[in-house]
């Protein structure tokens, strides 16, 4: 099956964030129109390796995508159009944006560019803690960026948040998304911190100069997020994304559904069926791949037909509808109740899964206890084979 | 008959004694080489010590023996025959039978650490055996190296002449063929009557599953060859030798081994257990009038139970046992149920190490993950019907009424150490519920200190506070002296209300209380948060005597943004699974292998 869905990766910020694990790189000095070439060039290469499906999302990330100028970003664009030209009528084309770098000038160029979706990372509300965290932003331009966006036409806008801050308290998180709420955004995505390694923060915990709230006020901010989110008419959809009805993201949907997608640019990761792989990181060792007209790909492997499954399940199960009995049979010539029979029924009895109709999906419980669910259906299928 | 006199004039025995990381590996090497008994191109570090984990550990488990010729600056062909030897505690009683077995020892010492604790037990051994000792201080060429020094200190300590110390360094080779000329002039050759009955010294043995057990030994009287028909004098069991031979190091048959020779016999002999190490091979149509001296029959002391993590690898792990049974007089194994770990086997061990050696030998050679136990030693259960059982496993026990009284065995601990440590070495016998016996100076810095002590107190963690309170330098030896009555109690520990049958120890009754609060701290730590709340609990009785809560955990789920990348995902998923497969589930929690061994590593400080 043809992908239908592109990441785009766009290595540049201003200032990288004390918590970010991602490919990316401070802006100052580096060869962006080189990269942007080369970008255009990997379209090319790729569409004409493996050709697109009539294409239903975009997503352009980061780094920040919103550093490039006007001028770069229209080119992007440009590029993206002619490559990808046979797009579905619903596309969701979503840029990140950091709050403070969307000018009037570059919005309607992304406008114009085909974008229809944005998700700003705001992180929080509060500037003590996003100073805290390195971000360069602060509360007024997080309001002027998502008030600018509207009026420049943009009717699908997403906030990404941050919880497990460092000093963050249950409070804070509470204020945060009071303050989300004066936006009137359509869709929120929550994420927990995760101290990565290389990165300041990690430093920092290292030595024991990282104050992380503790695992039982985590526990209550994500239980705040999900109520708070709830009754102000979201809807949770999957582990830490909420949509207003009809707002769910395509794009993200795409992973959790286990489908195809282009990764293209440093670092992304691309899943074109039956292969996984991972660009080389680094802008400078990107481009010279590129140069010399090879895909520049970092690692890629075939994926087995048991890990496909195995991953089904583990993407799948994150979303709160869980995963259709009937889209398992028809994707994998399998019942899932034959294949994983032990671990669903263990899971049932146990509470953390429950039946309903075609649907298997996760309890409050399941949820709550997510990994213990998702690990589950690891591994287990070479176990079977062996035997 | 003047011809096996001649050769009996040109052999010489010796074996090498040093502490770990002195270097006695590289220099069994050298001297393999300067001999010219490894070619080249099969040369592999360390060749003495064959098996993967004796080179990791850098220790000697299973002893060998190499025959090297050697033509010496006298113009002379001599016949050198090195003799590995185990080195711990644990196989004393190995080691004690290999130098039984040469006239010579090397003691090497390293240039820069001097003489440490483990060689001494060694070099006391071997002059109970009345060995020269030619001191060799290895690792010369170091910068720290402080050859003076050490020299002053094996004068001072081992009380050994030093002034004719071999300079050496066995990695750059330098002062190896000293070493050998010394070993040619200054080791006897060997005593023993050609014409005599044959009585020969089995110091070690070897399964082989083609030739069935091959037997390491040296002839003292007599000759042994091919056809001859022999007897164990201890086991009193016959066979007809098939294979006679020496391993120059590979195995190379000959016709015989008469009078001072060193080598091997294969004589269809199905089970190590008829080859008793000490024990003394006769001909069996000529015997001998006495054996050798110094037989002892070697009893498993430590006891654990082993496990499978996964119940289904329960056949594996009998056949694993089988196996190294074949090869392990020493080792022991029946089966056993418990009712929080399943299926398993109770084995018995020489000691801690052996017992540690052999779980790393199930879980590497035979990969199957296993969990053991807390070690325990046999008790003598007096009870009010006038019956006596004795128990090795502290489940066993029974109720408390129907106990009169307890014994366990006790042991006779010789502690060595420089007089500095004689305090800190005393406080510990003590707190291990040790009786004061003697106390020796062997010179103006070294004392001999000698304790009855409980077993079960040695299997505990003695050892291990004794090397951390006199950093390393007391060497320890102890032997088994019979039972004593104890003040002795069952400790059962219950985890979410559940008695895990796997964690009761035994403790003496003033004891109780403390090791009680202490270990369920530790499992506190040990045991990781669950899904629900954990009460550990520890009981005498129906009483419970300490008590702590593992909170559950809040939330276990990824809400980190990985953009696309699914791998990673995944790879810490299998992560914490491949955690969880290291436990076994006990009722419903989950508990790692650590917290079954947690009952032997309570630091009482």
């Amino acid at each position: 099956m043809r992908p239908r869905a592109v990441y785009i990766h766009i290595p540049f910020c201003t200032q990288k964030c004390h918590y970010c694990d991602f490919t990316a790189y401070v802006v100052d000095g580096q060869p962006v129109d080189d990269y942007l070439t080369a970008l255009e060039k990997e379209m090319k290469m790729i569409t004409k390796e493996v050709p697109p499906g009539q294409i239903e999302a975009i997503f352009i990330g980061g780094g920040t995508p919103t550093v490039l100028t006007p001028t770069q970003m229209e080119r992007l664009l440009m590029g993206i159009q002619k490559h990808f030209p046979e797009q579905s009528p619903s596309i969701e084309f979503t840029i990140e944006a950091n709050p403070g770098t969307t000018t009037p000038e570059l919005l309607t160029v992304m406008k114009k560019g085909g974008i229809n979706r944005i998700s700003f990372g705001v992180q929080t509300f509060r500037n003590t803690l996003l100073r805290e965290i390195g971000r360069i932003h602060d509360n007024a331009d997080i309001k002027r960026s998502v008030q600018q966006a509207r009026q420049a036409g943009f009717q699908n806008i997403s906030l990404d948040l941050m919880f497990g801050l460092p000093q963050q308290t249950v409070a804070d998180m509470e204020e945060t998304l009071i303050e989300a709420m004066k936006l009137s955004p359509d869709h929120i995505s929550c994420y927990s911190l995760k101290v990565e390694e290389g990165t300041l923060f990690h430093h920092l915990q290292e030595r024991k100069e990282l104050p992380l709230p503790s695992e039982e006020e985590e526990f209550e901010m994500y239980q705040l997020v999900r109520s708070f989110l709830v009754q102000q008419g979201y809807h949770q959809y999957e582990v830490s994304n909420f949509a207003k009805p009809g707002y769910e993201s395509t794009h993200n949907l795409t992973y959790w559904k286990n489908e195809s997608y282009y990764g293209l640019g440093t670092g992304a990761h691309g899943y074109v069926k039956p292969t996984r792989y991972m660009n080389i990181k680094g802008v400078k060792e990107y481009i010279r791949q590129i140069e010399g007209e090879q895909r520049p790909i970092a690692d890629q492997f075939s994926e087995r037909l048991e890990e496909e499954i195995e991953n089904f399940m583990m993407l799948g199960l994150r979303l709160l509808d869980g995963i259709s009995k009937q889209t398992f049979y028809e994707r994998f010539g399998f019942d899932v109740d034959q294949i994983f029979q032990a671990e669903i029924s263990d899971l049932i009895n146990q509470g953390f899964l429950y039946l309903e109709g075609d649907r298997i999906s996760l309890t409050e419980k399941g949820l709550i206890f997510g990994n213990h669910v998702f690990g589950t259906f690891i591994g287990t299928l070479d176990k079977i084979e062996h035997k | 008959m003047m011809d096996k006199r001649k050769k009996q004039a040109m052999i010489r025995n010796f074996s090498i004694i040093a502490h770990i990381d002195h270097g006695k590996s590289t220099l069994a090497d050298r001297i393999l080489d300067s001999t010219g008994a490894i070619q080249e191109r099969e040369k592999q570090e360390q060749f003495l010590d064959k098996m993967e984990l004796e080179r990791e550990r850098g220790i000697t488990i299973k002893l060998q023996s190499v025959r090297l010729p050697y033509r010496a600056k006298d113009g002379q062909e001599y016949i050198l025959n090195l003799i590995d030897t185990p080195g711990h505690v644990d196989f004393a009683y190995e080691v004690s039978r290999s130098l039984q077995a040469c006239e010579g020892a090397l003691l090497v010492v390293d240039a820069a650490q001097g003489v440490e604790a483990q060689t001494l037990a060694n070099v006391y051994l071997a002059m109970e055996n009345d060995l020269e000792i030619l001191p060799v201080i290895n690792k010369i060429d170091l910068p720290s190296a402080e050859p003076e020094r050490v020299k002053q200190e094996i004068e001072d300590v081992v009380g050994l002449d030093a002034s004719d110390a071999v300079l050496a360094s066995a990695k750059s080779g330098i002062g190896i063929d000293e070493i050998l000329e010394q070993v040619v002039e200054m080791v006897p050759p060997p005593d023993g009557d050609p014409d005599a009955p044959l009585r020969a010294l089995i110091f070690d043995s070897l399964y082989d599953s083609y030739k069935g057990v091959i037997v390491y030994m040296r002839v003292v009287d007599g000759t042994v060859k091919k056809g001859m028909k022999i007897r164990m004098m201890a086991t009193d069991t016959t066979f007809e030798v098939t294979e006679v031979g020496a391993y120059t190091p590979h195995p190379v048959i000959l016709d015989e081994l008469s009078v001072g020779e060193v080598g091997f016999i294969v004589a269809s002999i199905k089970n190590v257990r008829d080859t008793r190490v000490g024990d003394t091979i006769t001909d069996a149509l000529n015997p001998a009038k006495e054996p050798l001296p110094g037989y002892r029959k070697v009893n498993p002391m430590v006891f654990c139970g082993v496990y499978p993590v996964d119940s289904s690898d329960y056949e594996d792990l009998r056949e694993a046992l089988e196996k190294l049974e074949l090869n392990d007089a020493s080792l022991s194994y029946e089966a056993e149920t418990s009712t929080a770990l399943g299926f398993g086997f109770r084995c018995g061990f020489l000691g801690l190490l052996h017992m540690e050696i052999i779980q790393e030998r199930i879980e590497r050679e035979f990969n199957i993950p296993i969990i053991t136990t807390a070690p325990s030693v046999i008790y003598k259960i007096f009870q009010t019907d006038g019956t006596v059982i004795e128990i090795e496993n502290p489940t066993l026990m029974p109720e408390t009424q129907k106990i009169d009284h307890v014994e366990e065995p006790y042991v006779k601990a010789s502690i060595m150490v420089p007089n500095d440590f004689v305090g800190t070495v005393m406080e510990l016998c003590q707190n291990k519920r040790g009786n004061y016996v003697d106390m020796k100076y062997l010179d103006e810095n070294r004392v001999n200190i000698v304790y009855e002590l409980p077993l079960a107190e040695i299997v505990y963690d003695f050892f291990d506070q004794l090397k951390s309170s006199t950093k390393g330098y007391a060497s320890f030896d102890y032997e088994l002296i019979g039972y004593q009555t104890s003040h002795l109690v069952k400790m059962d520990i219950l985890l979410n209300g559940e008695s895990v049958d796997a964690l009761s120890f035994i403790v003496h009754r003033d004891r109780a209380y403390h090791r009680g609060r202490i270990l369920v701290e530790k499992l506190k730590k040990l045991i990781p948060r669950q899904m629900f709340e954990v009460p550990i609990q520890a009981a005498i009785g129906h009483k419970i005597v300490a008590r702590e809560t593992i909170s559950a955990i809040r939330k276990n789920v990824l809400a980190k943004c990985y953009g696309g990348d699914i791998s990673r995902k995944r790879k810490l998923l299998e992560k914490q699974k491949e955690g969880k497969k290291r436990m076994k589930s006990v009722g419903n929690v989950e508990v790692p292998q650590e917290a079954f061994m947690a009952v032997l590593q309570i630091d009482e400080n």
